[in-house]
């Protein structure tokens, strides 16, 4: 049995990986590639957590996971992009030093947080949940280092990635949230992917920075 | 029953009449003060029922809140003060009849009236904590739309400004108030709030919570500063019943929350009302004496009058808190007629004040003057209104101070340290605010009617119609009535005092008239307004005779003096300001570092000398613009977030979420 939880930690491991891959890619398409390893990657945990413990309706999550975030949404990110004509260099707000650096100290927040918080939990479910809080506290991270309108859209999503895995990990999380968590994301989706559209055709870019500019801020 | 019965009809009818005074325009409006006065008497005779009898009547209406309902109860307390209410009402009504239809009826004021006077009646009557919110609301609400109602004057507009955020400020306190007494379980019908006593701490919130909210209503200084302007600015039936009556309502408001809910007194809870009714007191009528306006010195004097009202309810407080039952049967005798005499003078005065206005156009003392030929019998009134909120002997304002002084007397003999050398400071502030009183009303009647006319406007003055003088004549009666048989006045009280105090006054019967009132005990305490009325009568009649008879008749010439008077011109009378000026160079030079400068031209310049006076008003400055400019700099500090861009935004949730997690990893 414990070889079953050595996978699934495994899985979240990789996915805290391709978080931090998320945080230094500096050209759209990569950061579009990283996510949807994400993707991928949480869609085959959800699937081994549904196969080993047993629960044949996280299947369904996977599947979504798989299809929607896996494949539909970098697909149509990349086409978008290169209808765009943006898949040049991402401008950052600080270096990549400097992100992976705060979002190291942000995984040991997790892990101490969690490991202190849920005591009581199993020590499994613990690992994990820590895992989950690091991967959307790096989506978080994400959207605020970066200025580009689509790796924000990016940054969103890697948080929902973590909380479907901690929502995986939590037993007994029923189907309807779930499925009421796809959803706000994909409505979420088309409400950025609306704005995305309406400030390139109005600044000719998707760099937050033209907003900046249109609302007389300056830094 | 029948008492609340009728209590509730008549403030249905009133209700209702404001319903259509305010769909039905034009002459319908003039119905709407006779049938303000009809409610007013039906109203006002049930109460004195009420109050003679000692009978009480309760309901529970199923409206308001849902599991709270609307309680309603008639008891001696309210039926006093719905006398105080409904007289100011009737007289403010008789006096809004003389109106004139065509000119002086306008929609925005006419409909409002009953509203204003029933939402009084209904605080007096409430017996939940909702209800009391509600109905004092409305009361606010009403009052302010009524001085809003010459919103064209950009000073109108101030006053129903600073109003509305005051009355915002004063409710608020009331539902804390009501909060703490209520407690944690929520019992928000006064029943329940009476039937369990409120820890040490929680009374004195809800103690702290009743002064700012029932204060701030009343004008207790430093929560005074809407009142000077908002009274005056209100047409004058309607500052009548401002000042004569809607701050009784505040004084109710205390009275009901310190004496009845908040169960039996601690000794402290008496040092509150009683400083800052005496600070109230003094400040009131400094700010008064010097004032110009003849409107906004009688509302300094209202404030003055409310300081005077809480220091005797502070005492009745203390007395009461250390079992002197008697002594506080005399400290809340003294305030409870104040409350009565001072809403029958002070309503008078509004109303010579408004008939002034009426005739003259002119509000400004330094405008008027002379007319005591023009208008006679507005003088004659306002006369007695003035002697008689100077306290002088035999009007009805003397009954009420010399309780409050008898009781100041017994003060010492209170154990605590505190009271105990507090009482001959307080003493003496109060004697400063009596004599003061006489100075301010000196100044104001004698500006005002004496001499010659100042202005165009004052010299082509004419009295008012005869229900306006009709309405001051009643007042000015009451007010000689009320002297003279304070005494019955005072045994009217009893019931109410034993329900308040536990005590009242000896009866008339044991002192050696039927019309003695008595303090304490008939050898050291006596006041006999019939027999010292009649003191007066016999020697000025006997002055007046032996002058006339002993004095030199016969007419004499002898050479030109100019008879005191060199120059023709108005101008050269005392005014207002002059009159004030010793007054401002003792007083003033502390309280609102008043400063006097003269810019005399040099010899050989044909420029006039030049005379101006600086005043600082520094509870406005402390109380006042201090915190708004500190809140305006807060919201300018904060306005920066404001204008922030969607990244920051998120940084700044994000820097949130991590301090958070962070705390809660160190802390667990």
């Amino acid at each position: 049995m414990s070889q079953a939880y050595e996978i699934s930690h495994l899985l979240a491991g990789v996915m805290l990986v391709t978080s931090f891959a998320l945080l230094y890619q500096e050209r759209v398409a990569a950061v579009l590639n990283a996510f949807a390893a994400q993707s991928i990657t949480l869609a085959l945990a959800v699937a081994w957590s549904a196969w080993s413990d047993n629960r044949p309706d996280l299947f369904i999550t996977a599947l979504i996971a798989l299809t929607l975030k896996g494949i539909v949404i970098p697909v149509a990110l990349h086409r978008t992009v290169a209808r765009l004509g943006i898949h040049r260099e991402v401008e950052k707000v600080v270096g990549v030093g400097v992100a992976l650096m705060v979002g190291l100290a942000l995984t040991g927040l997790a892990q101490a947080l969690v490991l202190k918080v849920a005591a009581g939990m199993a020590s499994h479910a613990r690992e994990e949940l820590a895992l989950a809080l690091a991967i959307i506290l790096l989506g978080f991270l994400m959207m605020i280092v970066r200025r580009n309108a689509v790796t924000q859209v990016v940054g969103f999503m890697s948080m929902e990635n973590g909380l479907i895995l901690a929502a995986t990990g939590a037993r007994g999380m029923p189907l309807v949230v779930e499925v009421s968590v796809a959803f706000s994301v994909l409505i979420s989706l088309f409400v950025f992917a609306v704005f995305v559209f309406r400030i390139r055709e109005r600044f000719d870019t998707v760099d937050l920075e033209a907003l900046d500019r249109m609302r007389g801020d300056r830094r | 029953m029948p008492g609340l019965y009728v209590s509730g009809v008549a403030l249905g009818a009133l209700a209702i009449g404001a319903a259509m005074a305010s769909l039905v325009r034009g002459p319908a409006l003039a119905f709407v003060y006779p049938l303000s006065a009809l409610a007013a008497v039906v109203l006002g005779v049930v109460d004195l029922q009420v109050l003679l009898s000692g009978s009480e009547a309760a309901i529970r209406l199923p409206i308001g809140l849902p599991t709270i309902g609307f309680h309603l109860r008639l008891d001696t307390l309210s039926a006093f003060f719905g006398i105080v209410i409904n007289g100011g009402v009737v007289a403010a009504s008789l006096y809004g009849m003389g109106f004139d239809r065509a000119k002086e009826l306008t929609p925005r004021v006419e409909p409002l009236f009953p509203l204003f006077a029933a939402a009084m009646n209904l605080v007096l009557i409430a017996d939940d904590a909702y209800a009391f919110l509600f109905s004092w609301e409305l009361m606010s609400l009403a009052s302010w739309a009524l001085v809003v109602a010459r919103h064209t004057d950009p000073e109108c507009r101030r006053a129903a400004h600073l109003y509305l955020v005051m009355a915002a400020i004063g409710t608020v306190a009331l539902l804390f108030a009501f909060g703490g007494l209520a407690g944690p379980a929520g019992g928000y019908a006064f029943d329940t709030v009476r039937a369990h006593r409120p820890q040490p701490m929680v009374a004195a919130l809800v103690l702290t919570a009743a002064l700012v909210g029932c204060g701030s209503k009343g004008g207790l200084i430093p929560l005074h500063a809407w009142l000077p302007l908002a009274h005056p600015a209100a047409p004058s039936h309607v500052s009548a019943l401002m000042s004569g009556v809607m701050t009784k309502v505040a004084i109710y408001g205390f009275v009901r929350i310190a004496f009845d809910l908040l169960g039996p007194p601690d000794w402290w809870w008496a040092l509150p009302p009683i400083v800052l009714g005496a600070m109230t007191a003094v400040l009131g009528l400094l700010y008064a004496v010097l004032d110009r306006d003849l409107k906004r010195v009688l509302a300094y004097s209202t404030i003055e009058n409310i300081g005077v009202i809480f220091v005797a309810l502070g005492l009745a407080l203390a007395f009461s808190a250390n079992a002197q039952h008697e002594a506080a049967a005399v400290a809340m005798a003294a305030a409870l007629l104040h409350v009565l005499n001072h809403s029958w003078f002070k309503s008078l005065l509004f109303l010579g004040a408004g008939a002034i206005l009426h005739a003259t156009g002119r509000r400004d003392l330094d405008g008027l003057g002379g007319l005591i030929r023009r208008m006679p019998r507005t003088a004659a009134f306002f006369l007695v209104g003035a002697l008689a909120i100077s306290a002088l002997p035999p009007l009805n304002g003397f009954v009420s101070e010399w309780l409050l002084f008898q009781a100041v007397i017994a003060a010492p003999a209170l154990p605590q340290a505190a009271l105990h050398f507090a009482s001959p400071a307080i003493g003496a502030m109060l004697a400063l605010a009596a004599a003061l009183a006489a100075a301010c009303f000196v100044r104001v009647y004698g500006t005002a009617f004496l001499g010659r006319p100042r202005s165009a406007e004052a010299a082509g003055a004419h009295d008012v119609p005869l229900a306006q003088q009709a309405a001051m004549g009643g007042l000015a009666f009451l007010c000689i009535l009320g002297g003279l048989m304070g005494s019955v006045l005072a045994a009217a009280l009893a019931p109410v005092l034993h329900k308040l105090v536990g005590g009242a006054l000896p009866g008339p019967g044991s002192g050696p008239t039927p019309f003695s009132l008595i303090a304490f005990d008939p050898a050291r305490s006596i006041y006999d307004a019939p027999v010292i009325a009649l003191f007066v009568a016999i020697a000025s009649l006997t002055t007046l005779i032996v002058v006339h008879r002993l004095s030199e008749r016969r007419t004499r010439r002898g050479p030109a003096w100019d008879c005191g008077f060199p120059d023709p011109s108005p101008a050269t009378q005392y005014t207002a300001s002059s009159f004030a000026q010793p007054l401002r160079r003792v007083y003033g030079a502390a309280a609102f570092a008043a400063r006097e400068t003269v810019v005399m031209p040099p010899p050989g310049d044909i420029r006039p000398a030049r005379f101006s006076v600086v005043v600082v008003d520094h509870l406005w400055r402390v109380f006042y613009a201090a915190p708004g400019q500190a809140v305006l700099g807060l919201s300018e500090c904060l306005n920066v977030l404001q204008f922030l861009t969607i990244r920051r935004y998120l940084v700044l949730m994000f820097v949130t979420l991590v301090i958070l997690l962070s705390i809660a990893a160190v802390t667990t």
